[in-house]
């Protein structure tokens, strides 16, 4: 997904000169073609993530669309005042991007897993957060971010994960993205995500997936009219449940009877929080995979 | 490039005196009418802010939004009434509308907000303006502008870490049209910042940062303005203006008294200050 990301961001870059990248100190290996084909749009803010929030929203008020790039938790719970006061609130074109989202940086610790981010970002009124399921979902959350300029989240997991879309998929805040037929009709479906989009397709025995790259506090109304047409959503995410993806849906469910009902939420035990292991390991340890 | 119109020709003697003691008048009738703190703080900067806008920036009261304006960024947001003031002062939106500050409703709320015409910048969290002012500054730079951005600081603010990362960053990219002032009066929520956490020598720390510092009377307003009009101080440096102010200025019961921060003046002692402010 990193690889994805700067290469959709310098194309996207090559076409639009407003758009910008700011990293944390972090990267290396990965946002070097943007350094080189655009330095005068690359800045390495240093190790400062209340800047690099604050600086980025001051760029995008006058006129750029900036990217923040960093590692988990930094970019977001760092300067998540900046996020909330200077970009949201003000409306600002600024993407903020955290690299090993849930736990990709599973034996880097506690301080690198990014387990409670939706939490934070989807409390924020015109906040959309993207989180893409694979290399072409990224692609087509980029394009979307870009045309739809606004606060927004995009949290990506490292590199080498499995793809499984063939093609750029039709991406928006809320739609229900289809990754796999249903074999049978039974009325189950599964909804992921981020990359929690492997766990559903393993965990699906014949239901149809879906994917959900692009949601937010905006999107929620959409919800109920696509929960009703099943007897039960699985939802599925690298995320604690508190604030996370599925406890989003139920409260879209809010005002429409019993939908709520049918909306069973699969998310990371808590259990998961200090644990030091693999991606592979600690998203078994946490419930997600069986 | 056209030049900005004054809306108000300021009366004679000095017109900069005169137009801090109408911004001074306003704040202490909207504090009052609004039962709202922090006149203290906004008493402190109006000398500052009258010779921003009556001397210093580049902005032109009939296109807020005009793009080759100097901005202001007030990260001392809670100093607002002073600047919603100014900017009525100057033609930014009718005077009549002050009467609606921290009303039900109204746009202009207790801390500055960008919904008001002329302001830049919503604050009320301190340490905010001046990442963002760099932002704004880098962005000039890279577009070849000539507008500066001013950022108006509280001393009590410095101690917020996201000013000192920015004063790094600044320094580093020398990014010269980048103007703080830090309103240095020596009182902040709950005490002196001396007893708080000291921070001086703070001309030193600053200018051990990169910048190019001055410091000036926070009440002198031709020197604030002739300071300020000057910047940069010197080419690729951003430039700190240390102003050295007194908590409520003007009022004889509210100056270098903490108290006022919080408190708000009742119809006696609205009266009282606004005579002792007095006329041009």
């Amino acid at each position: 997904m990193r690889n994805a990301f700067i290469e959709e961001l310098c194309a996207l870059a090559g076409a639009h000169d407003h758009i910008a990248l700011i990293v944390g100190d972090l990267g290396y290996g990965v946002i070097e073609p943007f350094a080189d084909a655009f330095p005068d749009r690359f800045i390495n803010a240093g190790i400062a993530e209340q800047n690099m929030a604050g600086l980025a929203a001051g760029m995008a008020s006058e006129g750029y669309h900036v990217f923040t790039y960093s590692i988990a938790n930094f970019p977001t719970f760092r300067c998540a005042e900046q996020i909330r006061n200077d970009v949201g609130y003000h409306g600002l074109p600024v993407t903020t991007v955290a690299v090993g989202g849930g736990l990709a940086y599973g034996a880097l610790g506690y301080s690198h897993h990014a387990v409670q981010d939706y939490a934070l970002m989807r409390c924020m009124p015109g906040m959309t957060i993207a989180a893409p399921g694979d290399a072409w979902e990224v692609r087509a959350c980029m394009r979307w971010l870009i045309a739809n300029p606004g606060p927004s989240y995009l949290r990506i997991g490292k590199a080498g994960e499995p793809v499984y879309h063939d093609a750029l998929p039709d991406v928006a805040p809320g739609r229900w993205v289809p990754v796999r037929k249903g074999e049978h009709w039974d009325g189950r479906a599964l909804i992921a995500t981020g990359a929690a989009l492997g766990a559903a397709l393993d965990r699906a025995e014949g239901a149809p997936v879906y994917s959900m790259p692009l949601w937010g506090m905006a999107s929620k109304a959409a919800q109920p009219e696509m929960v009703a047409q099943h007897a039960r959503v699985e939802t599925l995410e690298d995320h604690l449940i508190d604030g996370g993806f599925g406890a989003w849906m139920m409260e879209a469910m809010i005002g429409h009877g019993d939908l709520a009902g049918r909306i069973a939420p699969v998310a990371l035990d808590p259990r998961v929080c200090g644990m030091v292991a693999s991606q592979a390991v600690l998203n078994r340890a946490g419930g997600l995979v069986r | 490039m056209t030049m900005p119109v004054p809306v108000r020709k300021d009366p004679a003697g000095c017109p900069l005196k005169a137009r801090a003691q109408r911004i001074r008048r306003l704040a202490l009738e909207m504090v009052t009418r609004a039962r709202a703190s922090h006149i203290g703080s906004a008493l402190s900067i109006a000398d500052i802010v009258a010779a921003l806008y009556g001397e210093v920036m580049r902005v032109d009261p009939a296109e807020p939004a005009w793009d080759a304006r100097d901005r202001l960024l007030l990260s001392k947001g809670h100093a607002c009434v002073i600047l919603y003031a100014a900017l009525a002062d100057a033609g930014f939106f009718p005077l009549n509308r002050l009467e609606s500050y921290a009303q039900d409703g109204s746009d202009l709320m207790s801390h500055i907000s960008h919904k008001v015409p002329g302001v830049e910048f919503s604050t009320g969290s301190l340490g905010h303006g001046l990442p963002f002012g760099t932002g704004k500054a880098l962005a000039a730079k890279k577009q070849g502008r000539d507008w500066r951005t001013f950022v108006i600081l509280g001393d009590g603010e410095m101690a917020e870490g996201s000013n000192w990362e920015a004063m790094l960053f600044a320094a580093h990219h020398r990014l010269d049209t980048l103007v703080g002032i830090i309103d240095y009066n020596k009182l902040q929520s709950l005490t002196t910042v001396e007893q708080t956490l000291r921070i001086e020598p703070l001309a030193e720390k600053i200018a051990a940062f990169g910048w190019a510092v001055r410091e000036v009377d926070g009440h002198d307003v031709r020197a604030i303005a002739d300071a300020l009009s000057g910047a940069p101080w010197e080419p690729g440096k951003p430039s700190m203006l240390i102003a050295y102010t007194i908590k409520g200025k003007g009022v004889s019961f509210m100056e270098n008294q903490v108290a006022w921060h919080y408190r708000n003046p009742d119809a006696a002692q609205l009266a009282q200050a606004i005579a002792e402010i007095g006329d041009a």
